[in-house]
Formats: structure tokens, C-alpha cells, sequence
């Protein structure tokens, strides 16, 4: 931690990385006390005041031959449409807070769920090594033979219409927990790969044989022996995993097939702002400007903790 | 509007045309005057701006404008070529310079363009027989692309043809033929025995109708009426073009690249009315490019005009900076919620009203691209439309037209239909305007009581999802255009008991709304036409009435369309049958 402390990069990072979780948390303190608005609801009748003049949220063009409708522009003021309003009339500001919730939070449970199953799937082919490695690396490159865009998107498709529904565990289609057991599930080879070869060598060293040989059982060696060696790779791929997963989840959103709406996730925001591109270019712009952010300070965090961890990899990759 | 927004009302339909043919009364056509063209209904409202010859007279062909190629964008091919086949605003539209039927809705802007004139024939007969037989002279001399001489054989063989290729309409448009009844069950045999005659010496063919049907001329002149060589195959063309005796011809189609149509080189006019000759040596619809791209591209002048409707968020860019190159007109159409009279929540009466109070039409006319493209709609049918007397029963305050919704009113309703806190889905097409409407239909549902959600499918297959009962779809968005100016088209097809069809794809009558009284008035009404169109209309509009208090759909708006030209587009003349007269734009 001490050596996590001192990487200034690192620790810049993760002050972006707070004060974003910290913004998106307080989503609905800005939707109802700053905001006064509703996040969620259509509000393309909808009038406000600027400079002390009602408007209409999404005003007729009045020009030429008066087509199409304008929704307001960015009026930065905190106390409403500090970024505008999208197709629907809705203030894209709470929306974005809100949509960073939904985005973080699938991006952080979703890698967990991954960085789990790979400590499984990774740490049991490792160690037992034979046809149960066998297996379950077979059972990884299958995964891996897809491309993991495409997988998500194939298995989004399929569980948005009907949910999933296996044995007792149920998720409705428009559930959160969806994407998230979605990116979970199509990472997995990317950690648990490594962590498999990690464990092969491990498998290989004198304390591991000695607990075998003192009669621990596998379970015991893994969970006392393996386990914590791994650990540290697992942390280091966590942040990484989140930056990879949220990216993925806002690609997913940004195609209709992640977040559902009225629902908002930084992919459905830019989703939203795609048919607004020409006439209010922020709706796009502020979900990807949050996106980038987001995702560089865990990138940036991640390298930090991984050069804490393992010193050695610094300077490994200094040499190369 | 969209790609595919023709309904294809199938076979399955077949006993709404033998309904209706069986109330037909002993009349002539009203619709036939001494002039030799049937009048047809008074169009809506409005004008193309800036488009030439909008008050519907034919314009002498003007040589110094002839030849170019002129290039339209779309985003996909609309499917088959077969003109007996594909039921599609797209090619219907492209159909009007490459086929010919014995009638043909006149080629001008306008009011005129829902005048049905004669093509292949003479004139248009007045029929005998109680209205139940028509007998037309062809014309000499006409040939099809291939070169070969139109023939009454080929006449009889084009609308044997219809049922051989089971053509979407043939059991709804052309089922009042005599002997239908036989091709409809064996289609590949179809003689229409005692329905269509030819007598090669004399040139005529005659038609027997079961009963007078005062929209036959109608029938005849949208493209599954065209004429083709007999030696057209008994099935579907698909993407191989079938020689027809238009103006042009296809001479090349790829559904993943273009179209691509030749001057007919066996063309000579014969009725600058029925089909003009072009200006155009050469028309080419390319596909593959997203509409906003089209739009660039017309904008560079590297294409000449976009079918598909333009994107809401190009439309202010347009409006002003290419003012002079936009064309807005009116279309008899509609956008709907129909809702599901068999599936809760919307069983309930009370429920069904509650959506019409509560739909904030103005907001969603201001999603399909504002009120200049849009207006609030209150009937089923379009305003100006033949029937059409406004009337808005889901107002606040009342009045004929949509001011407001009640959305108190709608809350109450909800309660007192016991339905309050159910789950409610919405389903809408994938593209964007849709899924914007669905949005804030959803939101509008949740806000009285529902727990609603919108779900976009894809625009291939939503039509025909939504239609079929088997996917209990509660409530969805829809449009629907016209097929040719009458009421029926409307009420019947969209409302009438034989048009609901459980458990099939083709059950147009997607509320599934069934009411025998208000049938009755429908079949009466349809009667009533052969006699007395105003009375009909009379009744036709009780209808409408009718079917709104009994809430069946919520009408949301009534379009408008908008045409994108190059710079160097002219002559553009909208014709409300088939839009944009392709065949008569400059070039050059």
C-alpha cells in the first residue's frame, strides 16, 4: 500500500475514480434537491426557464420551413439542463449520474463475478492439472473462440427477449443483473488463463508439496496455499476488468441490447444522443467524455497496483 | 413512411371480400363518368411545395429536359421485383413508370392523382349487368419491354396470375371476381373460370363480378392488378425483373446494391394521364447507405433524392439551409396504438379509453419531427380523407380537434378498470422515431398507473409480430397507408371482424375489435357506395365515431412526407397515390 501511496499517477486516479463514484451516488440528491426533475420520465411537452423566459424543453424550429424540434441546449447552470436535454425532454445531467451508477456498477460486478469464476476455473485446472485441466481449458477456449463483442452481443440479443431462467435462478429480461452475469461469463478466459499458468507453476514449488505432503486436502492447499499467491494477480486484474467491462456494457447500451430504458447507463445516453449528434453534439459527448475518464483512471489505478504487487513487472516492462 | 408500411392483408382475409361482396347493391360505379376516368374522392389538404403541376393538370412533355440518370438512395431493396407480389411503398412508387394495368391512378400532382383513368384500355366501361360486369377494349399497338405485343391473353393470364403467386391482396382486393372463390383454394390451377374472359378478335376483355363493388376500379389500378406477358411465371419473380409496358424498364436489381431502370426501348406514350413518358434515360436506387449519409449525399449533390423519411435531427438543417430543395406534403395515413380488446388490461373499455385521454399527442408529433411533419390525430381516418368529419372524442377541453390530454381523467379510469399497477409492454419498431414514441408512451402508461415498458423489435418483423395473437402483444405503435382512396381501406381492413384472424401473421385487425352492429354499418356503408357515395361516406364517418368510443386504437398523428432533392432535381410533382412521380423529374 505504501508503494501505492507514493505512485502519484496511481493516486490521482483513484481521487477521479472517487469523486465519480462519489457524483454518481449522489444522483438522486441532484435529480430532486438541484435539480428538480425527473430522471426517468418523458418530458417532451415540458417547459422551463432561461434567463427568466419560459421555453419549451424541445422547441419547434422556427427558421426556413420549420422542421424538426431542438431539444435545450446546455444552459450550464446545476439547477437545470446543466448539459441540456435529450430526445425525450429529460435532463441529461441526472441522467448522466444516474447512468454512471448503472455503468460502474456493472462494470465493478461484473468484473468481480469474472475475477471469481476465474479463480475457479483457473485455480482448479492449475492445480488438478490432468483431465480436469483438460476440461475446463477446453471449456475456456470455446469461450475464447468467439469474439467477446460478438458473444455479448449474441447472448444479449437472446436473454433480453426472455430472460434467463436456470433451474431456480431467475433474471428478467429487464434486469441489471443481466449484463452483468453477460460480461461476467464472456471474460472469464481472459484472467483465468493467466491465473491457470500461474498456478502450474506454483503447483511446482516445495511449499505446495510440502502441504501435500503433511496430508492438507486439495481443497485446504488451494484455499490456504494457492489461493493467496493468485491473489494478487486477481487484484490487479480487478480494475482492469471494470474499465473492460463498463466499456463493454456502454458498447452493449450504446446498441440497445445492455440497459433498457427508461433506465440510463453512459451507452444509452450516447445512444440517445446519436440522433442528436448534429443539433446538441453534448447529449453524446458528456457520457463519453465520463466514459474515457472513468475508464482511464482504472486503467491508470490498475498499472498502480499491479506495479505495488509485483515490483518485478515494472521493471520487466521497463526493459522491454 | 417506413420501408414495408403497406399492410399485407393475405388470403386469410378472403371472407371480408366475400362479405362485402355479398351486400353489394345493383348499381353502376359512381366513380365512372362520360368522360371516360373515374373520379375519385376528394383528396386532403395541402400542396407540395414548390412542386409543378400541383393542381393536378397532365403537363406537356418538355424536350429540352430529357435524358441524365437520376440517382435515388434507400437503405435496402423492398424484396421481390414482382409487382403482383411486393407490397411495398418503395416499388409501388418506382412501379408506376415500369407497369401498366387496364386502369392506372393518374400521374399528376395533386388532387388528380386519385383519379383512376384508363391505361392498357380505351376507356373505362360503365358496367352492366348491375354493376357486376365490365367490359374494357385494349388499346393496339402497346408491347411489353421484351418486345412482344400485349394481347388480351395476357390480360386474362395477369389477373389468373394474382392467385397463381398468391398475391397479398387476392383474397381481399380480387376475391369479388367470379371463380376466386376456386383459385383462392387451388391456386395453382386458377382459371377464374366465368370471371375473365378475352376475345382476342375484337380486343376486349371482360370481368364478372360477383356482386357491383364500387372500388373495383380501385383494385385494378394498383400494381397487383399489373398486366404481364402470359409467359410471366406462376410464381413468385423474386429478383428477376418481369417485362412490363411502362416507360421503363428494370434491366438490373440486386437487393444489397441497386435497382436500376432503362428507358423501355418498345414504349411509345399512349396517354400522357395513365403513363407518361419519362425524363430520366436512366433511374437508379442504390442501396446500403444509412439515411443520414443520403442526406449528405444529396446535400453533395451525389445523389439525387433519399425514400427513406428523413432523420428528425437532420430535418432543422434542411428546413433552412436547403429550404428550396425540400418538399412537405401531406399523406393519408395514420400513426396508432392499436391495443389488444382480448388481453388484459385492455379488455377492459374503461382501460382502452384511458390510453386515448392520456397520450400527449402533441409531444409525440413533436418526436416524429414537429408539427410542420405531423398533425394530432383524433379519427381513424386521415383528414380529407373520403368519410373523414372531425371529431375528437380524447380531448381536453373538448372540441373536434386534439388540444390536450386528460391525464386525471385517464388516472381514474385505470382505477375504476381495476387494472391499476399492471404490467404493461409496449411494443415498437428499432428505429429511432419509434423507439422515441414507445419511450414516451411507456412513460405516459407508468404516469396513470401502469407499469409500463417499452420493448423496440426490429422493424423487419414487428408488423407481423404484432399481429399475431400468439405473441399476446397488449398495446404497440403502427401506421398504416393507403392502399387508394376510400374509407374502407381504413375502417374495414383495419376494424372489420374478417380482418381479425387469431393466431396469424396476417390479421391486420391487430386490436382484434370485433363489433357485430358496427360491422353491420361497415357492410352497409360499402353497400351505400355503389349508390350513393356521400351517404356512404355519412355512414362510413358514424364508423370512425363509432370505433373510438369504443377506443380500439388511439390515433396518434397523421404524417406529412419529406422529399430531399439535389440542386438540380425540377419538375417535382407528389402525386397522393404514390408520392413523388419519379418518372417526371429534371435532371437535366
Amino acid at each position: 500500500m505504501r508503494t501505492l501511496r507514493r505512485n502519484r499517477v496511481a493516486m490521482a486516479a483513484l481521487l477521479v475514480l472517487l469523486a465519480v463514484v462519489a457524483l454518481c451516488l449522489l444522483a438522486p440528491v441532484y435529480e430532486h434537491q438541484v435539480a428538480h426533475t425527473d430522471a426517468f420520465a418523458s418530458n417532451v411537452s415540458g417547459t422551463t426557464v432561461v434567463d427568466g423566459k419560459p421555453s419549451p424543453i424541445l422547441a419547434p424550429t422556427t427558421d426556413g420551413l420549420g422542421l424538426g424540434v431542438v431539444p435545450i441546449g446546455p444552459t450550464w447552470d446545476l439547477s437545470h439542463f446543466l448539459f441540456g436535454a435529450d430526445g425525450q425532454g429529460r435532463d441529461v445531467a441526472a441522467r448522466l449520474l444516474y447512468g454512471g451508477r448503472n455503468s460502474l456498477l456493472i462494470g465493478f460486478s461484473a468484473a468481480l463475478l469474472c475475477c471469481l469464476l476465474a479463480a475457479v476455473f483457473g485455480v482448479s485446472a492449475g492445480y488438478f492439472g490432468g483431465i480436469v485441466d483438460g476440461v475446463l481449458s477446453r471449456v475456456l477456449d470455446v469461450i475464447w473462440a468467439f469474439p467477446v463483442y460478438l458473444l455479448a452481443i449474441c447472448l444479449s440479443v437472446v436473454l433480453l427477449t426472455g430472460g434467463l431462467h436456470v433451474g431456480p435462478i431467475t433474471i428478467e429480461s429487464g434486469s441489471l443483473l443481466l449484463p452483468v452475469v453477460i460480461l461476467g461469463l464472456v471474460y472469464v478466459p481472459y484472467v483465468a488463463r493467466p491465473l491457470r499458468g500461474q498456478v502450474l507453476a506454483l503447483r511446482e514449488k516445495e511449499f505446495i508439496s510440502a502441504a501435500v505432503g503433511s496430508g492438507a486436502s486439495d481443497l485446504r492447499v488451494m484455499r490456504r496455499e494457492v489461493l493467496p499467491n493468485v491473489l494478487p494477480t486477481l487484484i490487479v486484474f480487478l480494475p482492469l476488468m471494470t474499465s473492460i467491462c463498463m466499456l463493454t456494457e456502454s458498447a452493449l447500451s450504446f446498441l440497445s441490447i445492455g440497459v433498457q430504458p427508461p433506465d440510463a447507463s453512459w451507452g444509452t445516453i450516447i445512444n440517445d444522443g446519436l440522433g442528436l449528434l448534429y443539433t446538441r453534439p453534448a447529449v453524446a459527448l458528456v457520457p463519453g467524455v465520463a466514459i474515457a475518464l472513468s475508464a482511464v483512471a482504472l486503467n491508470l489505478l490498475g498499472d498502480g497496483v499491479r506495479d505495488a504487487l509485483d515490483p518485478k513487472a515494472r521493471l520487466r516492462g521497463g526493459d522491454a | 413512411m417506413r420501408l414495408i408500411r403497406r399492410s399485407v392483408v393475405v388470403g386469410a382475409t378472403a371472407s371480408l371480400a366475400a362479405l362485402l361482396a355479398a351486400c353489394g347493391g345493383s348499381s353502376s360505379t359512381p366513380a365512372a363518368s362520360g368522360s371516360g376516368s373515374a373520379a375519385g374522392s376528394a383528396a386532403s389538404s395541402g400542396s407540395a411545395s414548390g412542386s409543378a403541376g400541383a393542381g393536378g393538370e397532365v403537363l406537356p412533355f418538355d424536350p429540352a429536359h430529357k435524358g441524365g440518370t437520376l440517382t435515388r438512395f434507400a437503405t435496402a431493396g423492398a424484396g421481390t421485383l414482382d409487382p403482383q407480389i411486393n407490397y411495398t411503398a418503395q416499388f409501388w412508387q418506382l412501379y408506376q413508370g415500369v407497369y401498366d394495368g387496364l386502369a392506372m391512378f393518374k400521374q399528376v400532382a395533386g388532387d388528380g392523382s386519385f383519379t383512376v383513368v384508363p391505361d392498357l384500355v380505351t376507356e373505362i366501361p360503365k358496367p352492366t349487368n348491375d354493376g357486376k360486369t365490365y367490359t374494357f377494349t385494349l388499346r393496339k399497338g402497346i408491347k411489353f419491354s421484351d418486345g412482344t405485343e400485349l394481347s388480351t391473353d395476357d390480360v386474362v393470364a395477369s389477373f389468373q396470375r394474382i392467385f397463381k403467386v398468391s398475391s397479398p391482396t387476392a383474397g381481399s382486393f380480387y376475391n369479388g371476381i367470379v371463380g376466386a372463390d376456386a383459385c383462392l383454394k387451388t391456386p395453382a390451377s386458377c382459371t377464374l373460370d366465368g370471371g375473365i374472359s378475352g376475345d382476342r378478335t375484337a380486343g376486349t376483355v371482360t370481368i364478372n363480378l360477383k356482386a357491383a363493388d364500387p372500388e373495383f376500379l380501385y383494385k385494378i389500378a394498383v400494381p397487383h392488378a399489373s398486366v404481364l406477358p402470359k409467359s410471366a411465371p406462376a410464381k413468385d419473380g423474386g429478383s428477376t425483373p418481369i417485362p412490363g409496358t411502362g416507360a421503363y424498364k428494370i434491366t438490373s436489381y440486386d437487393p444489397n446494391k441497386s435497382l436500376v431502370l432503362d428507358r423501355n426501348p418498345n414504349f411509345t406514350e399512349w396517354s400522357r394521364e395513365a403513363q407518361p413518358q419519362g425524363y430520366p434515360d436512366k433511374i437508379v436506387e442504390q442501396y446500403g447507405q444509412t439515411t443520414t449519409a443520403a442526406v449528405t449525399a444529396v446535400q453533395n449533390g451525389q445523389a439525387d433524392t433519399v425514400f427513406d423519411d428523413i432523420p428528425a435531427d437532420r430535418l432543422p438543417e434542411l428546413g433552412t439551409t436547403f429550404a428550396s430543395q425540400v418538399h412537405v406534403n401531406p399523406q393519408s395515413a395514420y400513426y396508432y396504438l392499436p391495443m389488444n380488446t382480448h388481453l388484459a388490461p385492455f379488455d377492459n373499455p374503461k382501460a382502452r379509453q384511458a390510453v386515448n385521454w392520456a397520450v400527449d399527442r402533441a409531444a409525440v408529433v413533436k418526436l416524429f419531427g414537429g408539427s410542420n411533419v405531423a398533425q394530432p390525430a383524433c379519427t381513424i381516418l386521415p383528414p380529407g380523407f373520403p368519410g373523414f368529419e372531425p371529431s375528437c372524442q380524447y380531448t381536453s377541453p373538448a372540441g373536434d380537434s386534439w388540444t390536450g390530454p386528460d391525464l386525471a381523467k385517464a388516472k381514474q379510469l385505470v382505477q375504476e378498470s381495476g387494472t391499476a399497477g399492471q404490467a404493461v409492454q409496449v411494443i415498437v419498431g428499432d428505429d429511432d422515431v419509434q423507439k422515441a414514441i414507445g419511450e414516451n408512451v411507456a412513460s405516459t402508461l407508468t404516469a396513470i398507473g401502469w407499469k409500463a415498458t417499452s420493448k423496440p423489435i426490429s422493424n423487419n418483423i414487428q408488423f407481423t409480430y404484432i399481429q399475431n395473437t400468439k405473441n399476446k402483444v397488449q398495446i404497440s405503435l403502427s401506421s398504416w397507408f393507403q392502399d387508394y382512396p376510400a374509407a374502407s381501406d381504413f375502417l374495414n381492413i383495419l376494424f372489420g371482424c374478417a380482418s381479425f384472424v387469431p393466431g396469424s401473421d396476417s390479421s391486420i385487425n391487430i386490436s382484434g375489435y370485433c363489433d357485430k352492429t358496427v360491422q353491420a354499418k361497415m357492410d352497409q356503408a360499402y353497400a351505400q357506395g355503389s349508390t350513393d357515395q356521400a351517404a356512404a361516406n355519412k355512414l362510413w364517418a358514424q364508423v370512425d365515431r363509432d370505433v373510438m368510443t369504443a377506443s380500439a386504437a388511439a390515433p396518434l398523428f397523421t404524417p406529412k412526407h419529406v422529399d430531399f432533392l439535389s440542386k438540380r432535381v425540377g419538375n417535382y410533382q407528389w402525386s397522393k397515390q404514390f408520392r413523388m412521380i419519379v418518372s417526371q423529374a429534371w435532371v437535366q
